[in-house]
């Protein structure tokens, strides 16, 4: 409260010494003209009002965007009214103080229109730069430098003179800068502010300078001072180059995030594909049925536990792990131990497996999208930098995505379960005379696998429409990650995964998603020319046969 | 990991245009296989460390060695199954037959009979016999492939000679697995290959029938260069005939079966560990 | 004891009679029912139903197609819908070509989805189409070309097995998403359609109908001839053998990736004609017929009349196609259950399919074991 009341009286004191004539009477005259008919006129008003510093702007300026601000009809008085029951309690504007209730029909309105209210805002935002929360003050030094009105110079020097917060003063900053580039006289001002303006790399920014650089309709150059556009150019070429950084940064990003996915949905996928030669074609359903229990799960927390709900997601993983798990290991006891050695017609039933869950699933939840939240945590973005933010819920399955690959790293390193499935992977028979419940294995792997997969699709159901069809959507590209990254070992998928996921992100801009979709297809199939086994494919006598 | 990938196939090659033949190979003309300091690594483990061999034009070889000591890698090199790190290999003393695939090097007369019998299973005997049986192996000249009467008398006298004349129309799958060797020996026959590759011909089989397979064997070697993959002792004994001792990848050892069994490094090998 | 069947003749197990002799007698008398019947009479056939049958004997060519490379070369395609679609594209475009000012728009040369997309000229690789023979050349020679590149690629670098698989799934979903694109000049989603008519004759008259199916007819008796000619031939045998032991055959000093592209090719552009005779008796073409599920389907109808017996996929692909007719049409929800379901039933229960199990069933009965009598 106390730091409030400072931050106000400062900006209160600094914009009364600037402008000594502001004074009580301006005040009233102001609230006045307000009522007038002409928009000219309330424009006028409402820019001396917030440019006069006295205390009282703020409140009556804010009433008015709000349509609080009334005249009494029985003595002219400008009140602020607040509603109650059926008429209002109203406030004096100029003193602030309670003046009791009046009803509807005793007050008159204040006329605004939406020209105006773009004028209040503009004055609103001069006006906030003292606000006590930097959130507000930050959302008012962006309004003016939208605005950019020439009056706004002294308010914003005086705050960021006075400003603590390092971030909102790099907005002022900003402000401050585009204002004094689009307002004053002095070419060498101007100048200053071009070079304070490459300091930010922001596409707003970027439309500000290249407003400079602009031709009037017959051609000739806006700006008629030279040095004013050789430091627009350069400034220009200095913010072009940071975007083009930051774009090729946010690719990375974007490109590691769906090689996250591609690596969570792809990875149940290797190691049943290892272990067992098998390629499970309902695999994609396995990350479809995780999405749904993900959404089973909410569905509890919002009718049960509603204050709970950010910790659905706590209870959803195990939850996807368990369900897909056992569905996987009863779809290995129930269909594919009886194919062993024939892993084309393994294929085929698997398919058929992933047709009939997906038309089970269409059946009880029906063929649309089902709704599935985020918790707070994961909801919102970082923004690091201008064209470059970073949403919360691909950073977590980034995460995620490593944590499970590191879980299951240690499992198959450090299990004796791992240890008995790195013998099966490489010579099956040679495990199985060594006294290894070769089918024990097959069926923990396919329920591993499936459960794996069951997490990927909680992890999904954050970014993707919650589907029958989720899994198709997945499937082939991680057909393709496993064929890329060779079999046998996990380091493989990993690599896949990520580079499919960034050649993918890096193409898109050239060629266009789908193009570019069709060209990693291409290079996948020209690549196992080169590697027919994948990336980190097992030599050796035993993988021949 | 080595650059090349084993598995891959080269493109064709003509053999006069291959690499240049050692001095040594020319010399003994009468070489029929020749190779020299070949290594094949997997993965750091050296299943064939810079082994050096040679078989002479019409001579009947035995190999042994114990489990691991690359016998069957050694083939999968001169087969083109699998491309050594280095090394040569001749054939004839004047093909590379690192260069080669592996139906290249079968055309050029190299034939080969597995560990496990390999035979073709949903054919008959007979389409067994007359799928190995020389000649133009195109495409084309396969959809109008007709028998001729000198190559069916081929075929009878073929499978008089692995005593499956009775068996001529039944399946392969449903041979035993003594004739399942026969008839791959039988299919080598029909291949009439300049050298062979037997890998352990007597494995699983009874004692007459692994009298026989030795008969069959020094039969063939009477009018074919031979090298036999063995570790039945009483067999290679039966085949009577110079023996090469393989231990780790290379050559330990070589000579008359009696002189191996009193070489102090076969003993070891065999039986120190 | 297991004998051998004779092989060497062209018609000898009693099976590839019946095959034939059904689908001449079914290209004589539907027509001529359709035609010649009064349409009051019991023994009318309709024209929907002329149509609906010539779309299973395209169907049944198909899986004719499929069943030579992985019922005898053990090459399990799962793109192999890509094949047919691009016979159908090439016959779609002639068809287009044929409309000439008759379209929507009424241009005398662009079809309407270019004038729609403001083209100004035809692309260039449209021209020639307007010539019946050069787009029946473009039929078998388009999808003939992509399985020699593809399988060039693949069978070269020994590519077996469910990596095989795999990559051709990826081959046809890559052309799913490409024919989906407005620019590349294949209508994009929509597809070709709106056709009227092919030498000349109307599309939707019942005369055109009857005599596309005697000619879809007619392609699957050629076809189902040629395959047991070359499945019958020593080349079949060498197929049979790089089916079960690959490597073996190497050994012998075969090329395999040359045996495998010939198959694959043949069998590609057998699937293209597929697709041509299959596009004027549905009349449209869009680019769903890519879709990998599409061709796994094709798949299921081999499996189901049994892979490795020639008129087993013919029989297959006619009986799933009746089954999805009739579900579709009864219960839609149900159809999914069942195919799913027939592709485990199938797999696990009976991995030979109706021939292969009535051959084995059967083994003591001569009539059945000859109507089976195919090469397993």
């Amino acid at each position: 409260m106390f730091r409030k009341v400072l931050r106000i009286s400062l900006v209160a004191v600094a914009l009364a010494v600037l402008l000594p004539a502001a004074a009580r009477a301006d005040l009233l005259q102001d609230l006045q003209a307000l009522t007038e008919k002409s928009n000219e006129t309330k424009a006028a008003a409402v820019e001396s009002l917030a440019a006069g510093g006295h205390e009282r702007a703020l409140p009556i300026l804010e009433a008015y965007l709000d349509g609080q601000l009334f005249q009494v009809k029985a003595d002219d008085r400008m009140v602020i009214g607040e509603e109650a029951g059926k008429g209002y309690r109203i406030f004096d504007a100029v003193t602030g103080e309670a003046a009791g209730e009046l009803g509807k029909r005793k007050l008159r309105k204040v006329r605004i229109n939406n020209r105006l209210r773009q004028v209040v805002k503009a004055a609103l935002g001069g006006l906030t730069l003292g606000s006590a929360d930097p959130a507000a003050r930050m959302r008012a030094a962006d309004a003016v430098f939208r605005s950019a009105p020439a009056e706004m110079v002294a308010p914003l020097e005086a705050a960021l003179a006075s400003e603590e917060n390092a971030r909102v003063a790099e907005r002022l900053r900003r402000a401050l800068a585009a204002t004094r580039l689009v307002n004053a006289e002095d070419s060498a001002l101007r100048v200053a502010a071009l070079q304070t303006l490459a300091d930010f790399t922001d596409p707003d920014v970027r439309a500000v300078v290249a407003g400079v650089l602009r031709n009037d309709d017959a051609g000739a150059p806006l700006e008629s001072d030279a040095a004013v556009r050789a430091a627009a150019q350069e400034t220009l070429a200095t913010i072009e180059r940071a975007l083009e950084f930051n774009r090729f940064l946010a690719s990375i990003f974007q490109g590691i995030s769906l090689g996250s996915v591609l690596l969570l949905a792809a990875i149940g996928l290797a190691i049943t594909f290892g272990v067992m030669g098998v390629i499970n074609m309902a695999h994609g359903e396995m990350v479809m049925l995780g999405a749904y229990t993900t959404f089973v799960v909410q569905e509890v927390f919002r009718t049960s536990f509603p204050g709970a709900f950010d910790y659905s997601l706590a209870v959803a993983i195990p939850a996807g792990f368990l369900v897909t798990g056992l569905v996987g290991i009863g779809i290995e006891r129930g269909i594919i131990r009886f194919l062993y050695g024939r892993p084309l017609e393994t294929l085929l039933a698997t398919w058929g497996l992933s047709l009939i869950l997906q038309q089970l699933v269409r059946s009880i939840f029906g063929p649309t999208n089902r709704e599935v939240g985020n918790p707070s945590w994961m909801s919102g973005a970082w923004e690091v930098a201008g064209g470059l933010t970073l949403t919360y819920n691909r950073l977590w399955i980034i995460v995620f995505a490593l944590v499970v690959f590191a879980l299951l790293m240690a499992l198959i390193r450090f299990s004796s379960y791992g240890l008995q499935m790195r013998a099966v992977t490489q010579n099956r028979p040679m495990a199985s005379s060594m006294g290894i419940r070769t089918g024990w294995v097959d069926a923990m792997t396919f329920g591993l696998g499936s459960g794996i997969a069951g997490m990927a699709g909680v992890a999904l159901s954050q970014i993707d429409n919650v589907s029958p069809n989720l899994g198709q959507g997945y499937i082939i590209d991680s057909f393709m990650v496993v064929v890329f990254g060779g079999v046998g070992n996990l380091w493989g998928t990993l690599v896949g995964a990520f580079s499919l996921g960034l050649v993918n992100k890096f193409l898109e801009p050239y060629a266009g998603a789908v193009l570019g979709k069709i060209l990693v297809l291409v290079v996948v199939i020209l690549f196992i020319q080169k590697r027919p086994r994948g990336l980190f494919a097992l030599r050796g006598r035993a993988v021949e046969n | 990991m080595s650059e090349a990938a084993p598995e891959m196939a080269p493109a064709e090659v003509e053999p006069s245009q291959l690499t240049e033949v050692p001095a040594a190979v020319r010399a003994a003309a009468d070489t029929i296989l020749y190779m020299d300091g070949v290594t094949v690594s997997f993965d750091g483990f050296k299943a064939l460390n810079g082994l050096s061999l040679y078989v002479l034009a019409g001579e009947l070889r035995a190999i042994i060695g114990p489990n691991g000591a690359g016998k069957t890698t050694m083939m999968d090199v001169i087969t083109g199954k699998t491309r050594p790190d280095s090394g040569q290999v001749f054939f004839q003393g004047e093909t590379d037959l690192t260069k080669l695939d592996e139906a290249a090097i079968a055309n050029l007369g190299i034939g080969r009979k597995f560990q496990k019998p390999t035979v073709f299973e949903s054919h008959s005997v007979l389409d067994n016999l007359e799928l190995a049986l020389k000649g133009n192996r195109g495409v084309l000249a396969s959809l109008l492939s007709r028998l001729a009467a000198d190559q069916e008398a081929r075929i009878d006298a073929v499978l008089e000679r692995i005593a499956l004349q009775d068996q001529r129309r039944q399946l392969a799958g449903s041979l035993s697995h003594g004739q399942k060797q026969w008839l791959e020996i039988g299919m080598l026959l029909m291949q009439d290959p300049d050298l062979l590759l037997v890998d352990e011909p007597a494995a699983g089989m009874t004692d007459a029938e692994t009298a026989k397979t030795a008969e069959m064997l020094q039969e063939i070697a009477r009018s074919h260069s031979v090298v036999v993959v063995e570790h039945d002792m009483e067999f290679i004994r039966a085949l009577d005939c110079h023996v090469t001792v393989l231990h780790e990848g290379s050559v330990l050892a070589e000579g008359s079966l009696e002189s191996l069994q009193d070489n102090r490094d076969v003993i070891e090998v065999y039986l120190g560990r | 004891m297991l004998l051998s069947n004779d092989h060497g003749r062209l018609l000898s197990p009693l099976g590839a009679k019946i095959t034939l002799g059904l689908l001449l007698a079914a290209g004589v008398l539907v027509p001529l029912l359709n035609l010649a019947v009064p349409q009051d009479s019991v023994f009318h056939v309709p024209t929907y139903l002329v149509s609906l049958l010539g779309k299973y004997l395209c169907f049944a060519l198909l899986a004719l197609s499929v069943d030579l490379i992985w019922g005898y070369c053990g090459i399990l395609s799962l793109g192999h819908g890509a094949f047919f679609a691009l016979g159908g594209y090439a016959m779609g475009m002639h068809l287009m070509r044929q409309i000439g000012d008759r379209g929507v728009y009424g241009h005398p040369v662009l079809p309407d989805f270019m004038v729609f997309l403001n083209w100004k000229e035809l692309p260039w690789y449209w021209y020639g189409f307007d010539s019946f023979p050069f787009a029946m050349l473009m039929v078998v020679l388009v999808p003939g070309l992509l399985a020699l590149v593809f399988g060039w690629l693949a069978f070269r670098s020994r590519v077996t097995g469910v990596y095989l698989s795999i990559i051709t799934q990826a081959m046809t979903f890559a052309l799913l998403l490409a024919f989906f694109r407005n620019d590349m000049g294949f209508g994009g989603n929509n597809g070709l359609t709106d056709f009227k008519d092919l030498l000349g004759f109307d599309l939707q008259s019942d005369g055109t109908r009857a005599a596309l199916f005697a000619t879809s007819a007619l392609a699957l008796a050629l076809a189902y001839l040629l395959c047991r000619w070359i499945v019958g031939s020593k080349l079949g045998r060498v197929l049979i053998a790089i089916r079960d032991a690959e490597s073996r055959t190497r050994f012998l000093g075969y090329r395999v990736e040359f045996y495998k592209l010939f198959v694959f090719v043949l069998s590609a552009m057998l699937a293209g004609i597929a697709g041509a005779l299959y596009v004027p008796q549905v009349g449209i073409i869009n680019p769903s017929e890519f879709s990998p599920a599409n061709s796994i389907e094709i798949v299921i109808w081999v499996a189901v009349g049994g892979r490795g017996y020639l008129h087993g996929a013919i029989l297959g692909a006619v009986l799933v196609n009746y089954a999805k007719t009739y579900l579709t049409g009864a219960a839609p929800e149900i159809w999914l259950f069942f195919l799913g379901g027939l592709f485990i039933a199938v797999t696990v229960f009976m991995p030979k399919g109706i021939i292969g199990s009535l051959e084995q069933v059967s083994a003591r009965v001569p009539l059945l074991a000859r109507v089976a009598g195919g090469r397993q």
